[in-house]
C-alpha cells in the first residue's frame, strides 16, 4: 500500500486519494486552447449542453411514457401533455433540443470543413465526430417512433424497408429488425430500448472518444497555424499571458464559451416556450394506422438532404446514392488531397467547392420537403447529382492546390 | 520462455471459452429478435370473394398489411394485355386484381384514383395502373401478390395455392 499521511485539509485528503488537483490541471487549467479563435469554437460546448438537456428531459419523460402500441400515443399526448405537471415542458425541451442539436451539429461540421480541422493529426476528431452524427441520427429516428403517431409508423415502415436493400429483396432481414411483418409491438418496444439505453450509451462513449481525440492534436485555430503548445504554455505559466498564443481551458476559454452558451440558451428557451410547434409534426397527432398512409411523408428537416438524394432515382440507384451520401463525409480527410490546413477562403478552388456543397445541401433540404412533382423533381435530381459530382471532384480540385 | 508459453496456453484456453460464449450469445440475441410464434400464427386471413362490387377498390388486412382487392369490370377484362392477364386472379366467373397494397419502393400505401383507375404513391411519386403494374418510377416492380389459395368462392391469404405458385415460378411476383 502507498504511504498516506494525516490530511491537513479536505482538499489534501482528496488529493492523497484521488489526485484531484492533478486531474483539475490535466482536464482544465492546464489544458491549452489557442487564443486565435471565434464564437464558432463554442459549438462543442453548446452541443454538450444540448445533450445534457436531452438527457434530463428524457429522464422525466421516461417516467410516464408507455412503450405499448395501445398506450404509447395517449401516454405522450394525454398523460405527459395534460396530466403531468410541467410534462409539456419536458416534451417541448426534448423535441426542440432533438431538432436544434442537428442545427448545431451541422454548424460544427461545416466549421470543421471550412477551417480544415480534419487534417494533420485531427483525422480521429473528424471520424469520431461523424460517428456521433450517425448515432445521433439513429437516436433521433428511434425517438421519433415512440409517440406512435402516423408519422412515427410510416417513417418506421419506410426506413426499415431500406434494409431490404432494393433489388436484393432481403425481406427476412426487415422482418427480423421489426420482429413482425409490419411495425408493431415488438418493433416499438425494441426501438424504445435502443432510444433510452443502447444508443445513449454509444453516444456517451463516442463523446469520450471525441474529447480524447482532441488532446494530442489540440483544438485548431482561425489560421490553421501550427502552435508549439509546450513552448506557448510555458510562456503563459511564466507570466507572459499576453505574449502567449494559448490560454487555459478553464477559466480563460470557458468564460467566453459559457457566454455563447448563455446566448444560445436564451434562443433555445425562446423556441421551447414560444415556437415549439416546428418540432411537432401535425400529422403525428393522429394515432398510428397501418392501413392509411399520410398524404405526404417527409422526414424531419435534418434528414431531408439525404432523403432527397434517395428520392429522384429508381430504387437500386437511389439506395446506392443514399449509401454514398451516408459514408462520404467520413472519408473527407483522405478525399481532400491538399496538405493545407488553412481556412477555405485562402484555398482557391476549395473555397468554391465548400460554398457549392453548402448551397447544394440547402437546396436538397428544401426540395426534400416539397412534394416530388414537376419542377421540384427536376431541381431535386440536379441537386442530388451535383452532390455526387462535388464529392467525386474533391480529390482532383485539391490535388493541385498551391501551398497556402 | 517457460512462463510465456504457459501464459500463451492460458490465453488460448480463455479465447476458446470466450469464443463459444460469443457465438452462443449471438445466436440467442438473433433468435430473440425473430418474430414471435404468435405473430407468425396470426398470419392467415380468409376472404369471401362473392361480396366485392365491380370496379371499386376494397382494402383488406393481412399480416398488418393492406391488401388491395379490385373486382375488374367487363371493360377492364376486355382490354387486358398479355402481361396483365398473367397477374389476373380468377375466382368463379370473376376476375380480380389482388395485391399487397404497399408501394414496392419503400412500402407506403398508394392512393387509388377511381376516375383515372390508377394508384399514386405520395411518398416518392411512384404510380401503378389498375392491373398493378408500374407506370412511373421509383417503384422497381409491380405490386407484390400475397400468397393465396382459392377454395370455391373463398380465398385464403398466407397459404400458397397452385395459381399463386404458378405466378411465383414465372416471376410475376416475388
Amino acid at each position: 500500500m502507498a504511504h498516506f499521511t494525516k490530511a491537513t485539509s479536505v482538499k489534501d485528503w482528496l488529493n492523497q486519494r484521488l489526485a484531484v488537483e492533478k486531474v483539475e490541471k490535466v482536464m482544465a487549467s492546464e489544458y491549452w486552447i489557442p487564443k486565435n479563435i471565434n464564437f464558432l469554437w463554442a459549438m462543442g460546448m453548446v452541443l454538450a449542453i444540448t445533450f445534457a438537456l436531452l438527457l434530463v428531459s428524457g429522464i422525466f419523460l421516461l417516467m410516464y411514457y408507455q412503450p405499448d402500441v395501445k398506450d404509447a400515443f395517449y401516454s405522450v399526448n394525454y398523460t405527459i401533455m395534460r396530466d403531468v405537471d410541467f410534462g409539456w415542458l419536458w416534451r417541448h425541451v426534448h423535441g426542440v433540443a432533438a431538432s436544434v442539436v442537428f442545427l448545431i451539429i451541422y454548424i460544427h461540421m461545416f466549421t470543421g470543413i471550412y477551417y480544415g480541422s480534419y487534417k494533420k493529426g485531427r483525422e480521429m476528431i473528424w471520424i469520431s465526430g461523424m460517428l456521433l452524427f450517425v448515432t445521433f441520427s439513429a437516436e433521433a429516428f428511434s425517438g421519433y417512433m415512440l409517440p406512435w403517431g402516423q408519422m412515427s409508423y410510416w417513417a418506421g415502415m419506410v426506413i426499415t424497408n431500406i434494409f431490404s436493400l432494393g433489388g436484393l429483396h432481403m425481406d427476412g432481414l426487415v422482418e427480423w429488425i421489426r420482429g413482425d411483418y409490419v411495425p408493431a409491438q415488438a418493433f416499438l418496444a425494441r426501438f424504445f430500448m435502443l432510444h433510452v439505453l443502447l444508443l445513449p450509451l454509444a453516444i456517451m462513449g463516442l463523446i469520450g472518444l471525441h474529447f480524447a481525440a482532441l488532446r494530442l492534436p489540440h483544438v485548431n485555430n482561425q489560421d490553421g497555424e501550427e502552435i508549439d503548445f509546450d513552448a506557448e504554455s510555458k510562456k503563459y505559466l511564466a507570466g507572459d499571458k499576453a505574449g502567449s498564443k494559448v490560454m487555459r481551458f478553464a477559466n480563460d476559454f470557458m468564460s467566453k464559451d459559457m457566454m455563447v452558451v448563455g446566448i444560445y440558451l436564451i434562443f433555445f428557451f425562446y423556441l421551447v416556450f414560444f415556437q415549439y410547434g416546428f418540432a411537432l409534426d401535425p400529422v403525428n397527432f393522429d394515432p398510428a394506422d397501418g392501413l392509411k398512409t399520410p398524404a405526404h411523408i417527409y422526414p424531419e428537416w435534418y434528414f431531408l438532404w439525404s432523403y432527397e438524394i434517395l428520392r429522384p432515382f429508381s430504387v437500386n440507384i437511389g439506395l446506392m446514392a443514399f449509401g454514398f451520401a451516408q459514408v462520404i463525409f467520413m472519408l473527407l480527410p483522405w478525399l481532400d488531397r491538399s496538405p493545407n490546413a488553412v481556412p477555405a477562403s485562402r484555398r482557391g478552388a476549395f473555397a468554391v467547392w465548400f460554398w457549392l456543397l453548402l448551397i447544394d445541401m440547402i437546396v436538397l433540404t428544401a426540395m426534400g420537403k416539397l412534394p416530388p412533382e414537376g419542377m421540384f423533381s427536376t431541381i431535386g435530381l440536379v441537386a442530388a447529382l451535383a452532390f455526387i459530382v462535388l464529392w467525386v471532384a474533391l480529390p482532383f480540385i485539391t490535388m493541385n492546390e498551391k501551398k497556402a | 520462455m517457460h512462463n510465456s508459453s504457459r501464459r500463451g496456453f492460458m490465453g488460448k484456453a480463455f479465447g476458446a471459452v470466450a469464443g463459444v460464449g460469443v457465438v452462443g450469445s449471438l445466436v440467442a440475441m438473433k433468435k430473440t429478435w425473430d418474430p414471435l410464434p404468435s405473430v407468425k400464427a396470426a398470419g392467415f386471413t380468409t376472404l369471401d370473394m362473392t361480396i366485392y362490387p365491380e370496379g371499386e377498390l376494397i382494402t383488406e388486412k393481412w399480416r398488418g398489411k393492406p391488401i388491395f382487392v379490385l373486382k375488374k369490370t367487363a371493360e377492364m377484362i376486355a382490354s387486358q394485355t398479355e402481361s396483365q392477364k398473367k397477374r389476373d386472379v380468377v375466382v368463379g366467373d370473376s376476375h380480380f386484381m389482388i395485391a399487397i397494397g404497399l408501394c414496392t419502393h419503400l412500402g407506403c400505401i398508394p392512393g387509388y384514383n377511381a376516375a383515372e383507375k390508377s394508384f399514386l404513391c405520395a411518398c416518392h411519386g411512384g404510380m401503378f395502373n389498375w392491373a398493378g403494374e408500374v407506370t412511373k418510377v421509383p417503384p422497381p416492380r409491380a405490386f407484390d401478390i400475397p400468397p393465396f389459395k382459392i377454395e370455391g368462392n373463398k380465398m385464403i391469404l398466407g397459404e400458397a395455392g397452385p395459381e399463386y405458385q404458378a405466378m411465383k415460378d414465372s416471376g410475376i411476383t416475388l
